[in-house]
């Protein structure tokens, strides 16, 4: 087992209460939910495997596959996709070159829709990492990516 | 210590800050100050502070409901008015320093108003029309005390209900809960009091006490604001809860979407506890209680009662049927009481000043304020809190400023997924439990969206109805099923394909679902389709009929096209942006779309400058002249 995953299950209480705090904690640690993970929340909880996947699937936070190191989530909110969220969710998907739920192959973004993030005043927002980028539109889309992770390799411009 | 002297504390602390010698910089960082990049203005000020040596405080405070006027920031002078400026930036900031800080100039070229009394040059905020018809209760501290200190809530009244709840009998404090008339503000509107009286008298020595801030309602964000800008009064009135049906163990179950909001809470959480004011032996009463944070894992499911428990259980957030109700038999079997954050927050309140001053407030059936999300199309989003009876009419068009860009009202979305869209012949209607219920809409979580003339009302019923079917858990086949078969006949609809019986469908498939769903979510889904039939049906008509989509939305049913004689030809702005490289240039030197390549983003029409406008949208894409590339004679 990983140490990591030692660490998140050692000082728990094994009480089936907290499988889903448990599968939080991995997720925060990893970005995802591990197979090996369940695999050791299952034992630990003396539950049966298929329980916690099942309960791992059920909730909208988890993912199975890794995250990127800046994740991008475009909101979907009511008050976002009235003001064209499904519009930047679509540039961003090109932009990146990915679907929802994919990572790019240099692992640096992955991309998920989420469900309101508190900021309708300001949609449609995307939330990069940490960030929230209020008021987005298509054309915007680029200008953050650039933010987050400048274009390195190619020699500035000069103007 | 006593509560006195705990008290006396928070006063003296209090007032060394708002009332004492030096200026005090209020700046809002609450979830949507920051997006609006509220944080480099904190840190602006503290190094242009640090740079000029001057000596004024920075505290960050939560939101006082202005969201479209974020980053905003507050100075108080000793000596002088206290001023309010809107939108921020770090670049600002110098000026203001210099200016308001250590000179006499308020700057109020830079200000959205003052706040106590001015000049008579200058707005004074609370005087602003909008706040004529709002009546702040929950929202009465918010974005003005730092919810990081217990001791602005206390110096501003808190907590002395708690102290005053301890010396009371039990019943009596559900006798005024009742008395005063308040009703749950999670959605259903359920009386408070007679469900903390029938879980009081529930049999069992152990009974848990629940704070349902789950919002999941994509559009609301009230329990947000509350909990990010003064966490306090809902542990309070948590505590007052607890005390009342004989309860030692709370959780808040939070989604874990609010991070901010979770923060704030542990350390509201914490502060209360080193006071004596939540743990054991609260005050010196002999009563304990203590309060644990549950994080959500993003269901929206999890927000309904009994699916909110078995989440708190580690299992899955499924619905079951009632009875049991909660109160007798709820989290691990136990009597429970379950209530929104605002439902909690409104009981410090109520003892303080009363349950007949509450129930003064609000309509016949439904006493007391409503706090509204605003967001969608109005000039004004943000938070609103009003009495509970004022009208749709005056919370969109006097609080929120009617909509922007000076286009015109089309619908209201009220009550999230499980509520409907009213058009403007509906805006008399009052807001209240009842009165919204009547229009075919409800009050739901409080999350009020305009649109306007741009928005689909087909599109929007089925962006609902892909919500719902995403998030039925799937234990009634007539929501797992029935929401699907909804939904595939909107995106039929949406993308041309169809058929005129399909709206009567709708309509059949709808009370069906309605009528055979256990939980709220399956009876309520196919509220946003029915509503929109109801009084948006010539748009169903059009998309089906004449593969039109009035509202330009439709994305299969509209077609970009660039007007000649209105492009400036010179500039390359929309063949720069179009991603599919779509847009050419023809031999006069305009720009032309190849309708077969574009994807339908809009870039070229959000890039093209204003002054030219050249780029618009046609439905149905027939409408494009046939070469696609007619020029100006
Ligand atoms: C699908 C669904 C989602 C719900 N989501 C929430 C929610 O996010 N927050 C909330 O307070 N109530 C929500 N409710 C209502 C709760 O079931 C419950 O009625 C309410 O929290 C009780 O508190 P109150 O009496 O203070 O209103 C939801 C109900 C349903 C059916
Ligand atoms: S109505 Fe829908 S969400 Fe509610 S219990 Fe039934 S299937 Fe689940
Ligand atoms: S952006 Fe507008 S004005 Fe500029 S070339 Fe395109 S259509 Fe013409
Ligand atoms: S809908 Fe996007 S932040 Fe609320």
């Amino acid at each position: 087992m990983k140490p990591e995953l030692v660490d998140i299950l050692v000082p728990n209480k094994k009480d089936r209460r907290h499988l889903i705090s448990l599968l939080q904690q991995v997720q925060y640690k990893f970005g995802y939910i591990p197979k090996e993970a369940m695999l050791a929340i299952a034992d630990f909880l003396e539950i049966p495997e298929s329980t916690v996947y099942g309960i791992a699937t059920f909730y909208n936070l988890f993912r199975f596959t890794p995250l990127g190191k800046h994740p991008v989530k475009v909101c979907m909110g009511t008050a976002c996709h009235l003001a064209g969220g499904k519009l930047v969710l679509e540039a961003m998907a090109r932009e990146l070159d990915i679907q929802v739920g994919g990572i790019t192959s240099d692992q640096e973004f992955s991309l998920d829709r989420v469900a309101c993030v508190g900021c309708c005043a300001l949609a449609p927002v995307v939330v990069v990492s940490d960030s929230v980028y209020p008021r987005m539109t298509p054309p915007k889309v680029e200008e953050v990516l650039v933010t987050v992770k400048p274009v390195s390799q190619e020699q500035p411009e000069k103007h | 210590m006593t509560f006195e002297e705990i008290q006396k504390q928070a006063k003296s602390n209090w007032d060394s800050q708002y009332h004492g010698k030096a200026p005090h910089i209020l700046i809002g960082t609450a979830t949507c100050g920051r997006a609006a990049g509220a944080l480099p203005v904190v840190e602006a000020f503290s190094n242009e502070l640090a740079k000029r040596n001057a000596r004024a405080k920075v505290t960050e405070v939560g939101c006082i409901g202005l969201c479209s006027f974020e980053p905003l920031v507050t100075i108080i002078k000793p000596s002088s008015f206290t001023v309010c400026y809107n939108n921020a930036t770090p670049q600002v900031v110098p000026t203001l320093v210099e200016g308001y800080v250590l000179g006499d100039d308020p700057c109020l070229d830079l200000a959205l108003g003052t706040l106590d009394g001015g000049d008579g040059k200058a707005v004074y905020i609370p005087e602003l029309s909008r706040f004529e018809h709002e009546y702040r209760l929950l929202l009465r501290n918010c974005g003005y005390i730092d919810p990081g200190n217990i001791n602005h809530y206390i110096a501003n009244g808190g907590y002395s209900s708690l102290a005053m709840a301890l010396q009371m009998e039990p019943d009596t404090i559900v006798g005024e809960i009742k008395k005063s008339g308040l009703r749950g503000r999670g959605g259903a509107g359920f009386p408070t009091g007679r469900k903390w009286q029938q879980c009081r008298e529930a049999s069992g020595q152990t009974k848990y006490i629940i704070c349902n801030a789950d919002e999941g309602d994509p559009g609301a964000f009230m329990d947000r604001v509350v909990l990010e800008s003064d966490p306090q009064q809902v542990i309070e009135g948590m505590v007052i809860a607890a005390y009342a049906v004989g309860s030692h163990d709370g959780f808040i179950y939070i989604r874990a979407e609010y991070p901010l909001a979770i923060e704030r809470l542990q350390v509201a959480l914490e502060q209360a506890k080193n006071l004596g004011l939540l743990g054991d032996n609260i005050l010196g009463s002999g009563f304990s209680f203590d309060i644990e944070i549950v994080e959500g894992a993003g269901a929206f499911v999890s927000g309904e009662s009994t699916a909110l428990m078995y989440a708190i259980e580690g299992r899955r957030s499924m619905p079951r049927a009632r009875p049991p109700h909660s109160v007798k038999a709820g989290l691990w079997g136990k009597p429970t009481v379950l209530n929104n954050v605002k439902t909690y927050a409104y009981v410090p309140l109520i003892l303080a000043r009363g349950a007949d001053w509450f129930s003064g407030i609000g309509t016949e059936g439904s006493k007391g304020t409503a706090a509204f999300a605003l967001a969608g199309k109005m000039v004004n989003t943000g938070l609103a809190e009003v009495a509970m009876g004022t009208t749709l009419h005056e919370l969109i068009f006097d609080i929120g400023g009617g909509i922007r860009s000076g286009k015109k009202f089309k619908a209201v979305q009220i009550g999230g997924p499980s509520g409907g869209c009213l058009p403007e012949s509906m805006l008399r209607t009052a807001v209240d439990f009842d009165s919204l219920r009547k229009a075919g809409a409800i009050m739901g979580s409080g999350g009020v969206i305009a649109m306007d003339e741009d928005n689909c009302m087909v599109d929007t019923a089925k962006f609902f109805l892909d919500f719902i079917q995403k998030e039925s858990c799937g234990k009634c086949s007539t929501c797992r099923i029935g929401s699907k078969q909804m939904l595939d006949m909107l995106e039929d609809i949406t993308v041309g394909k169809g058929k005129i019986e399909d709206i009567d469908w709708l309509v059949e498939v709808g009370q069906d679902i309605s009528g055979g769903s256990l939980c709220g979510l399956g009876r309520t889904a196919p509220n946003p389709a029915l509503t929109t039939i109801r009084y948006f049906r010539d748009e169903y008509e059009a998309h089906i009929l004449e593969k039109r989509c009035p509202a330009l939305v439709c994305k299969e049913l509209i077609a970009y096209y660039i007007l000649p004689e209105k492009c400036e030809r010179a500039c390359e702005h929309c063949v720069l942006s179009c991603p599919v490289k779509a847009i050419t240039t023809n031999e006069k030197g305009i720009k032309v779309i190849d309708q077969s390549k574009c994807t339908k983003c809009g870039s070229c029409q959000l890039v093209c400058p204003p002054e030219y406008n050249a780029v618009i949208r046609l439905s149905p894409p027939s409408l494009v002249p046939v070469s696609g590339a007619k020029t100006q004679e």
